[in-house]
């Protein structure tokens, strides 16, 4: 479908009650640009991605002894860490990622997570969307609650790619979610415009249902245009092939071209790596490879808009120090988190470190946690997107932050 | 006066076993007809409202309890006994439909293997059209919502490794047989079968100590005994700790897989209990000392999961959600604990006391529940009143609606709750496919009439539904009435 044809579908399908952006779509949108402003987005693994396989700490001993078959060789052998400092080094199927670590646009904080001790996937992920550890009742995630500090006016403010909304995302402000993969731009029978008109008629109220379908018209008449003149362009180098990369894309060419979006989330699964993970190369490293494919692939689409823009990488907690009887790792506890963007004081792992050694295991078998998984957000939210303590508040309730902040951001 | 005959009216209601009618008292018929056959199948047919009502409200749960009494349709059962899938045993699947074996100092043949592989796909692509025949056409409705319910309960993946060629066997032999039955049960059964001991890497699970530990089966993996009490039985609150985690992976060390050439004739269930892999010590688990026996400590620990008020309170949480509301009320899931209690984990004694709960027929709760993918396609196709050939294209919609059959990848299954189906991508979705369908596309024949779904739905249609629908084009009425909220609610 061609973008006009959209206009005017999503025009005749307006009803009276709809969000209205316009149909001027690109006009307005030149004039709605705010070069100043600043974007957060975040990539969520889902799973509990084994963060000791993924910043290395090449430097202990205990690693080597703890992970037989599994442990990253020292920086300079064969499949080695590629070195990033004197204690830590990259998975080396992170190596897209090297030129941002040497940009200083790449920071990661070791050793970090909630404070809640559960290690269940489904509890873990809760707290760390909801943004209360310990309390499953909060009804909004912590994105939705910023997304309403933003003062963002536009439906649009927020995106996320999946068939659901993520409980981080999840709330009173309305949010928009896209297709995965070649879906995203299809075109559907509801954007014709009889069959558009018919359903304006009936979702007109402020149920949630009916929301949820004006937002759903609302964000394809203005998104997907965007995309189809993107995708039939001539893309710049080759189209990524993994899953990842091409809703990285997607997200990236959103959020360079609209300035209305202000956050953006994705998530990847496949973390879970009880059984044969591998070492430099298997299990973990072909995700690994899809995931910094996907992160390179999103920091070109975002182009100039990266410099303005932080990039949080999440997953719900660590896994065991020691390599299980089948050459995976079981739940544990602290993990690392990263950061890219342009305001990111990169080039740096930051935290302190706990240690590996058998009295420093949090329980006798993690890593321990130095750093609440909330310090490094409120590092974002105050010097990044610049909010004020009360906004923190309410993002984060039941929450201090600490009097020496990270200086990640 | 009026203040006695209520009174009375309540005793009454007491001494009549909470019979529905009385319950649901502000109700018509015909929405208490319809609220069961939301509730206890995936959605009326044509027809369907008129048997229910002739065969009476209390007639039909009986009936819908007691699935085995049901006779199937000649047509069903000829049409099941056809595919493979669903009626050979994991063991032959693998063997049958696997890898080629490779025999020694020779390459594999690609072309071998590429047959091989399609041939495969096309075997595990049966338990799909299998399970959505019987959703479809099934007058035991009620098992196959239980179906349901227990396969996001108890969920594999068919993603990993050769789980694919299992699910047909997983569904007809672990969880459709005992889906009314004890709970217990069916703990065992999934317990022991092959896509779930693959799944959640129990196969592997071994005393890093023991005679047997070499090559892969060198350790301890935690993520069975994990899941298995979090997930399948106490719940993540469920009372138990690290410590319990670990020794239930002690105590299930060896439970798992058959080797390939396994020529054993009397079990091809494909499960077995490698003794040379088990850790023998004795343990203390939940509080409870199990001396180490070999399989009957699982048998033990078991019956322990099977039968914590824990387990009690988390099942009946889980059924009360299902099929009465996202947020259950508390009377209701302390009532089903007691009563899982007091019947020893019988689903069915369970499931008769959520029927005749005040909760089930508070009219409040009627239409309340928002369809999960699964539920509106298969809905929809029921309908119809179409008949259905390939049904891989319904599975396709659940697809793209981001419900694969079998393809939820974390344990914990999918959600049935509004929050977590509810999008605005969710919306614009069903409304394309409510109007593709409408109109007849493929796997339907024809164009549906809008008169004859608002006939099989009943007074269900909402007013603001009937005046939108007598001001647009009949043409499009038809997909209105499936892209309405009244039809995505249940």
């Amino acid at each position: 479908m061609r973008r006009r044809q959209f206009l005017q579908t999503a025009a005749l399908g307006t009803g009276a009650t709809m969000i209205t952006i316009g149909t001027q779509g690109w006009a307005l949108r030149a004039q709605a640009l705010v070069p100043t402003q600043q974007n957060l987005i975040v990539v969520f693994l889902r799973g509990a991605v084994d963060g000791l396989n993924v910043v290395v700490p090449h430097g202990e001993p205990n690693y080597f002894s703890s992970r037989p078959t599994i442990a990253i060789p020292q920086p300079g052998q064969a499949g080695g860490a590629l070195n990033l400092d004197s204690h830590f080094g990259l998975h080396p199927a992170l190596a897209p990622l090297m030129p941002l670590w040497q940009h200083k646009t790449l920071a990661f904080v070791h050793a970090c997570g909630s404070p809640d001790p559960n290690r269940s996937h489904f509890e873990a992920q809760e707290y760390m969307e909801n943004g209360t550890p310990g309390i499953t009742s909060t009804p909004d995630g912590w994105m939705n609650r910023l997304l309403a500090s933003l003062g963002v006016k536009s439906p649009l403010g927020a995106i996320s790619i999946g068939a659901t909304t993520p409980r981080i995302l999840s709330g009173r402000m309305p949010v928009a979610n896209l297709p995965s993969g070649k879906m995203i731009a299809r075109p559907l029978p509801v954007d014709r415009p009889a069959v558009a008109a018919a359903f304006s008629k009936l979702y007109q109220g402020t149920s949630p249902i009916d929301q949820a379908y004006q937002e759903g018209v609302s964000a394809r008449r203005d998104l997907i245009g965007d995309l189809e003149a993107e995708m039939t362009t001539a893309n710049n180098g080759a189209p990524p092939v993994g899953a990842l990369a091409s809703d990285a894309r997607h997200l990236g060419d959103l959020m360079a071209q609209d300035s209305r979006i202000r956050l953006g989330f994705l998530a990847a699964g496949g973390w879970d790596t009880h059984v044969r993970q591998g070492a430099s190369q298997g299990l973990l490293a072909d995700q690994l490879k899809g995931l910094g494919e996907g992160l390179a692939t999103l920091v070109q689409a975002l182009g100039p808009v990266y410099q303005r823009t932080t990039i949080l990488v999440m997953s719900e907690f660590g896994r065991t120090v020691h390599e299980n009887g089948n050459g995976g790792t079981d739940h544990g506890h602290g993990n690392v988190m990263w950061l890219l963007g342009g305001r990111v004081q990169g080039g740096k792992v930051y935290g302190p470190w706990p240690g590996l050694e058998p009295e420093q295991l949090y329980q006798d078998r993690d890593l321990a946690i130095t750093t609440d998984f909330r310090d490094v957000i409120d590092q974002v939210l105050t010097a990044h997107l610049e909010l004020r303590p009360s906004d923190l508040r309410v993002i984060f309730p039941h929450y201090t932050a600490p009097s020496q902040p990270l200086g990640v951001v | 006066m009026a203040k006695i005959l209520a009174f009375l009216l309540f005793v009454l209601t007491i001494l009549l076993n909470y019979a529905p009618e009385a319950l649901a008292a502000t109700a018509t018929p015909e929405a208490v007809a319809l609220h069961l056959l939301n509730r206890l199948s995936l959605g009326p047919r044509p027809g369907d409202l008129e048997a229910l009502q002739a065969q009476g409200v209390e007639a039909y749960i009986q009936t819908q309890l007691s699935p085995q009494h049901i006779a199937q349709p000649a047509a069903l059962t000829q049409e099941l006994s056809q595919l493979t899938a669903l009626n050979i045993t994991p063991l032959e699947a693998f063997q049958q439909y696997g890898p080629p074996l490779r025999t020694k100092g020779q390459k594999p043949d690609p072309a071998a293997f590429k047959a091989a592989h399609l041939h495969a796909r096309d075997f595990a692509s049966q338990a799909a059209t299998g399970h959505l025949r019987q959703a479809l056409e099934s007058p035991r409705q009620l098992e196959q919502v239980m179906v349901d319910f227990w396969l996001n309960h108890f969920n594999v993946y068919a993603g990993k490794g050769f789980i694919g060629l299992w699910l047909g066997s997983y569904e007809e032999t672990a969880l459709r047989p005992h889906a009314l039955g004890r709970f217990r049960d069916l703990l065992e059964a999934t317990a022991r079968h092959p896509a779930m001991l693959f799944y959640l890497d129990n196969w592997l699970n071994t005393d890093p100590g023991s005679p047997g530990a070499h090559g892969i089966f060198k350790g301890i993996n935690e993520n069975y005994a994990r899941e298995i009490m979090e997930l399948h039985t106490l719940g993540v609150n469920g009372g138990y700790t690290q410590a319990d985690v670990i020794t239930l992976a002690h105590i299930l060390t060896g439970w798992g897989l058959c080797p390939r050439q396994d020529h054993r004739p009397a079990d091809r269930s494909g499960f077995c209990f490698d003794p040379r892999r088990h850790d023998f010590s004795t343990k203390t688990f939940l509080g409870r000392k199990i001396p180490g026996s070999g399989i009957a400590e699982v048998e033990q620990a078991l019956d322990m999961l099977a039968a914590s008020p824990a387990t009690a309170h988390h099942i009946s949480y889980q059924l009360a959600q299902y099929f009465v509301a996202d947020t259950p009320p508390a009377s209701l899931v302390n009532h089903l604990s007691q009563v899982y209690l007091a019947r020893q984990g019988d689903i069915s004694a369970v499931l008769d006391a959520l029927f005749h709960s005040q909760e089930f027929w508070d009219p409040q709760y009627f239409g309340n529940k928002f369809k999960t993918p699964y539920q509106y396609v298969v809905s929809a196709l029921r309908v119809s009143g179409q008949p259905v050939e390939n049904l891989l294209i319904a599975a396709g919609e659940m697809r793209v609606m981001g419900m694969p059959l079998y393809g939820c990848l974390p344990p914990d299954g999918y959600k049935n709750t509004q929050r977590a189906w509810l999008s605005p991508e969710a919306m614009t979705m069903r409304l394309s496919f409510a109007t593709a369908w409408s109109q007849g596309r493929p796997p339907l024949h024809s164009a549906l009439d809008p008169g004859q779904l608002t006939n099989t739905l009943g007074d269900s249609l909402s007013p603001h539904l009937r005046q939108v629908i007598a001001a647009t084009p009949p043409h499009l009425q038809a997909a209105l009435i499936l892209g309405s909220p009244d039809f995505m609610y249940h």
